[in-house]
């Protein structure tokens, strides 16, 4: 617990917790003590020795920065001395830096130019004359950003940061005396571990290490600054644009909930393809063959016609919608009432499909609630966390830092499980490596082990669960011994890591798509839940089940109903008085038969039973399973509409192409992994004629001859609001600083950090005995190789957004084929040579990638890159309960190209 | 031969896997057993103890000790102490380092020299000092400095 105590500092009475950091403490109360090394979110170093302050009691000057505070403490923080003190050691820092503020980028917004002036420390009144340093030239090498030694004051932060805060230990000083200088890697950013995150960046105080921008771009008194939330990842971290001219010249990381500053590589430096030429900046129609501009009203005239006439024809039905997990929540809930309501079908879905439907499905049958339990920030401190199947440095690069964090700080223990060698096995106190596709059999394995040995939590079986029994009879079948035979994972090991998941004081359970993309996916997010009740791991702080949502709104996407079988807040079309409040609320007669799914749309678009499909900002030539039978399907079509940023791969076989602002150029909110619903602001204006996708809704409706009018999207969160009781609460002037986590039932509710506290939202947690079925199709003699897919740090989906970004492709700008060495020297393939991968339904040509990550016997195929797109060779085989395709396991052959 | 210094490598290296503490022993092995760490032997030194490279090198460039390019078939070393800077060594060095057309702890690209600094030999009455080999040279001067190089030519 901590303690309240007083203290003084220059006179004034400050009540804070024992143990805080005096310097943090004088700053929070406005007390303004210069520093330059320091930095909340790095360890302290007392490196400069500006915050010197004087201590009753204590015999010599004291750093601020290294002192705790204590009852009753005695602070001098400014007197004669103190301050000629902190003057001469400015003073010092100019002699040595390479003063040229005129022409310095950084100027209005460097630390130690502010101190510089603070302590009025001109040409004329500086005592130390310019040394001459000897130092090495810039190091320009790395594709994001420049480091100039000669504006380096060596305060530490970015060695401390790249170390501390991101884990990834980068940089370090080198050379000595006059001559230190940071450094990363062997003395060469390019060539060292660095990712790019930026972190170094963000926590320089001058200009020393800056992104490598165009030269002189706008400095910080010429920008509008606006936070935002990034569009990259379920993360949601926020970030703050710097805009001039219309144009976004800089993204910095913002110091708020979630990310408290940090980004991955995409966040700080993959936003430039917002203002790239080929944006889509008119409508286009296809007139004979070609897509050809025309305006908004030829555009509309076409869709209406074509679409009433299918559905006048036909019937809704023939009619389907994809919405998108990378709109926004405004307009992903008007896609849907659209669909709804003025079109009459429930067949509307979008890519959650793809990636978390069995996640939805199965948390909601366990626990009736389909999201992660758990906060991000409460991951920091679990004192066991388990990972599976997501490989989180490169798809949640923000919580894989925190991951580390918990590891390197925190005493945590990881348990990774996972076919392949991810980053995050260098942390693991065990590491289960499973054959792909046996998820089901491993859990089991542990909850075996669990019960024989006692370590089950009996209470809470008791008193917070059902269907305990049943669970058993299966469990009791899965030995160590038997299911060693089934995933490879040694007997023992299991054991291991079963008794350090029970047996911690709090156990978080965290995975992602490693575990739903299967036809067993929802089995395998019910034996998760299986795991955590069991251990009573769920309903405490730092504990749960944790799926993390890999596009930045899939969350929001679902939340607000763009699925087939529920409205907005998973209120259910079958459920009559939930039919009967919408229809009231939205003036139309609804559908109370539940639509078809993702696969299911593109199977029956191929069969042609649907007819006219309209897609909001989605990929499916390049995101969906099965990608030659896709292409058939959506050829078949009459009518195909799609709006979006710029002419993806599916807009290419559209009939008419509607242009979409992107997420810097509109209004509303995102839902992020952990359920909290976070701001957009508009950032710049949108090219052309292009508008917000609830804009376009609107325009649909009208053609529809729906009524659908709003003045922006915050009055379409408050009709939002009025009818989803986990969103009741959430309005856009509610969500600054932090934003709202639901549920969050009532305009005076603070939103709900962890899920399922006294009661599981279904009432009693239900257990689910699943047995282990086999992946659809597993290796044989002619297709002996595993095929996995998945993402990579550097590329976001279907790259429409990440390929048109320098920096990212700077880093990775091709697909490639992971391969095991001993399988590559046995099929006579090199590193970097090039490789023929092949399944039943498709092949492709790509680069091969020697590497000990994949186990003997397994391919990876990361899914970014359309000209070795690994959904032309992915199983569209079909998860039964929850429709998620298989897009984890394949059978495929590899050859010499 | 690459092979053949992969496999001394990893042998020297493998005993302190997992043991970052170990970083400047290995290093100097390695370097007994080299003459100098090449970039290869850094890397796998990084990778084997698990500490990020820039450690590596920010050791290997805190010792003037540790050197990064094979030694020549001649070490020139030259005193900068206080005696040898006060006498000039720094002209000495500024015309060895035109004549070599190398810094300090690096070594021509015939490997015919090597040049290294030293802090000081103890034999401060002779000053400034250059030793090549076993050879001491004493007083040098910049044109003494080039006297000297030239009678190396050719063997
Ligand atoms: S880094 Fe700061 S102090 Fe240094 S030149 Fe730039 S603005 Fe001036
Ligand atoms: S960009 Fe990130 S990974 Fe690279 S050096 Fe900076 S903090 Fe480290
Ligand atoms: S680069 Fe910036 S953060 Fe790093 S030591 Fe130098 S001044 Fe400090
Ligand atoms: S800020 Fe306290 S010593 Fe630098
Ligand atoms: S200073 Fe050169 S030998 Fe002592």
């Amino acid at each position: 617990m901590t303690r309240k105590v007083a203290i003084e500092i220059d006179g004034q009475r400050i009540e804070v917790e024992q143990g805080a950091n005096l310097l943090q403490v004088a700053r929070d109360n406005g007390i303004d003590i210069p520093g330059l090394c320091y930095h909340p979110r790095v360890s302290v170093s007392g490196a400069c020795r500006l915050c010197v302050v004087r201590i009753a009691g204590r015999p010599s000057l004291v750093p601020a920065c290294t002192a705790e505070v204590v009852n009753g403490m005695e602070v001098i923080a400014f007197d004669e001395e103190l301050d000629s003190m902190r003057r001469m050691l400015i003073d010092l820092l100019l002699s040595e830096h390479n003063c040229d503020c005129m022409t310095c980028e950084s100027a209005g917004n460097c630390e130690l130019q502010d101190l510089a002036y603070r302590y009025g420390l001109d040409n004329r009144t500086r005592r130390f004359i310019a040394r001459e340093k000897v130092l090495p030239n810039p190091d320009l090498s790395s594709p994001v950003l420049n480091y100039d030694p000669s504006k380096c004051i060596l305060c530490g932060r970015c060695v401390r940061a790249c170390d501390e805060i991101q884990g990834k230990g980068v940089l370090s000083y080198a050379y000595r005396g006059l001559e230190t200088v940071v450094v990363a890697g062997l003395g060469e950013w390019e060539t060292s571990e660095c990712d790019g995150c930026g972190e170094c960046v963000q926590l320089c105080p001058t200009s020393a290490i800056l992104e490598k921008l165009p030269l002189r771009p706008p400095r910080s008194w010429e920008v509008k600054k606006i936070q935002t939330t990034c569009s990259y990842c379920g993360v949601g971290c926020q970030i703050e644009m710097w805009v001039k001219d219309n144009e976004v010249v800089k993204v910095r990381g913002a110091e708020v909930i979630p990310n408290y500053g940090s980004t991955c590589i995409k966040g700080r430096f993959g936003h430039t393809y917002l203002t790239k030429d080929d944006r889509l900046t008119t409508p286009l129609v296809r007139k004979n063959g070609t897509l050809e501009p025309a305006t908004w009203d030829e555009a509309m005239a076409v869709i209406k016609e074509r679409l009433l006439k299918i559905k006048d024809g036909h019937g809704p039905d023939t009619l389907a919608g994809l919405a998108s997990a990378k709109c926004t929540n405004e307009e992903n809930y008007l896609f849907q009432k659209f669909m709804r309501a003025s079109v009459g079908t429930n067949n509307v879905d979008h890519c959650a499909r793809l990636c978390h439907a069995s996640t939805v499905a199965g948390l909601a049958a366990a626990f009736g609630s389909g999201a992660m339990t758990n906060s991000i920030a409460e991951l920091e401190y679990a004192k066991c966390i388990l990972v599976t199947g997501s490989n989180t440095t490169e798809t949640h690069p923000v919580i894989a830092s925190l991951i580390k964090r918990a590891v390197r700080y925190n005493g945590a223990k990881l348990i990774v499980v996972d076919p392949r060698r991810i980053d995050l096995v260098k942390y693991a106190a065990v590491w289960l490596r499973q054959k792909n596709g046996t998820d089901v059999a491993w859990m089991n394995g542990m909850m075996n082990v669990i019960l024989s040995e006692g370590l089950a939590d009996e209470s809470f079986i008791r008193e917070r669960t059902e269907g305990f029994d049943e669970l058993k009879k299966v469990v009791e079948q899965y030995t160590p011994e038997k299911v060693e035979e089934i995933t490879t994972i040694p007997a023992e090991k299991l054991r291991e890591a079963a008794r350090i998941y029970a047996t911690a004081e709090t156990s978080s359970l965290v995975y992602s798509m490693g575990i739903t993309q299967h036809i067993t996916g929802t089995d395998n997010v019910l034996s998760t839940a299986n795991l955590a009740m069991i251990t009573g791991n769920i309903g405490k702080a730092s504990t749960g089940v944790n799926p993390l949502r890999g596009q930045n709104n899939v969350q929001g996407a679902c939340d607000l109903g763009a699925l087939p079988n529920v409205y907005s807040g998973y209120q259910k079309v079958a459920d009559p008085a939930v039919q009967e409040k919408f229809e009231q609320a939205w003036g139309a007669k609804l559908s109370p038969k539940a639509g078809l799914t993702v696969v299911e749309i593109m199977n029956a678009a191929a069969e042609g039973k649907v007819k006219g499909l309209i897609i909001m900002g989605e990929n499916p030539m390049v995101s969906d399973p099965n990608l030659n039978h896709v292409e058939e399907a959506l050829k078949n079509l009459d009518f195909l509409v799609v709006s979006d940023i710029f002419l993806s791969e599916t807009a290419r076989l559209a009939d008419v192409v509607l242009p979409a602002a992107s997420f810097a150029e509109t209004e509303g909110t995102f839902t992020n992994t952990e359920r909290r619903v976070l701001l957009l602001r508009k950032v710049i204006n949108a090219p052309g004629e292009a508008v917000p996708d609830w804009q376009i809704i609107c325009k649909f409706a009208e053609a529809f001859g729906y009524q659908m009018h709003y003045e922006n999207a915050a009055q379409i969160m408050d009709e939002i609001a009025r009818l989803t009781p986990i969103y009741g609460g959430i309005h856009h002037a509610r969500l600054v600083p932090d934003g709202l986590q639901w549920p969050c039932p009532s305009d005076d509710h603070p939103g709900t950090v962890y899920l399922h506290k006294e009661k599981f939202s279904r009432g009693l947690g239900r257990f689910h005995p699943v047995d282990f079925i086999p992946p659809a199709e597993l290796p044989d003699e002619e297709y002996p190789f595993i095929l996995s897919t998945g993402r990579i740090l550097f590329h976001y989906h279907t790259g429409t957004m990440s390929r048109r970004a320098e920096a990212l492709n700077a880093f990775v700008n091709e697909g490639y084929a992971e391969i095991h060495p001993n399988d590559a020297a046995r099929l006579g393939l090199k590193d970097e040579g090039r490789v023929k991968v092949r399944t039943r339904r498709g092949e492709i040509e790509t680069k091969v990638k020697a590497t000990e990550k994949v186990a003997e016997g397994s391919v990876f195929v990361p899914f970014h890159f359309v000209e070795a797109a690994a959904n032309r060779l992915t199983n569209d085989a079909l998860d039964p309960k929850a429709k998620i395709p298989e897009l984890k396991v394949a059978a495929c052959q590899i050859e010499k190209a | 031969m690459v092979e053949k210094r992969t496999s001394q490598l990893a042998e020297l290296i493998e005993p302190y896997a997992g043991r970052p503490q170990e970083l400047i022993q290995v290093l100097r092995e390695i370097q007994e057993e080299l003459g100098y760490l090449p970039k290869e032997a850094q890397e796998e030194v990084a990778q084997t103890l698990g500490v990020p490279l820039s450690r590596v090198y920010g050791v290997i460039t805190f010792y003037h000790f540790f050197r990064t390019s094979p030694v020549g078939q001649h070490t020139i070393r030259l005193c900068l102490g206080t005696a040898c800077y006060v006498r000039g060594a720094a002209q000495v060095l500024q015309t060895l380092q035109e004549e070599l057309g190398i810094n300090p702890g690096e070594t021509t690209v015939d490997y015919k020299f090597s040049l290294e600094r030293v802090a000081c030999f103890g034999c401060c009455a002779l000053s400034p000092v250059m030793v090549v080999d076993n050879t001491v040279h004493s007083r040098v001067t910049p044109a003494k400095a080039r006297e000297i190089l030239s009678t190396y030519q050719g063997s």
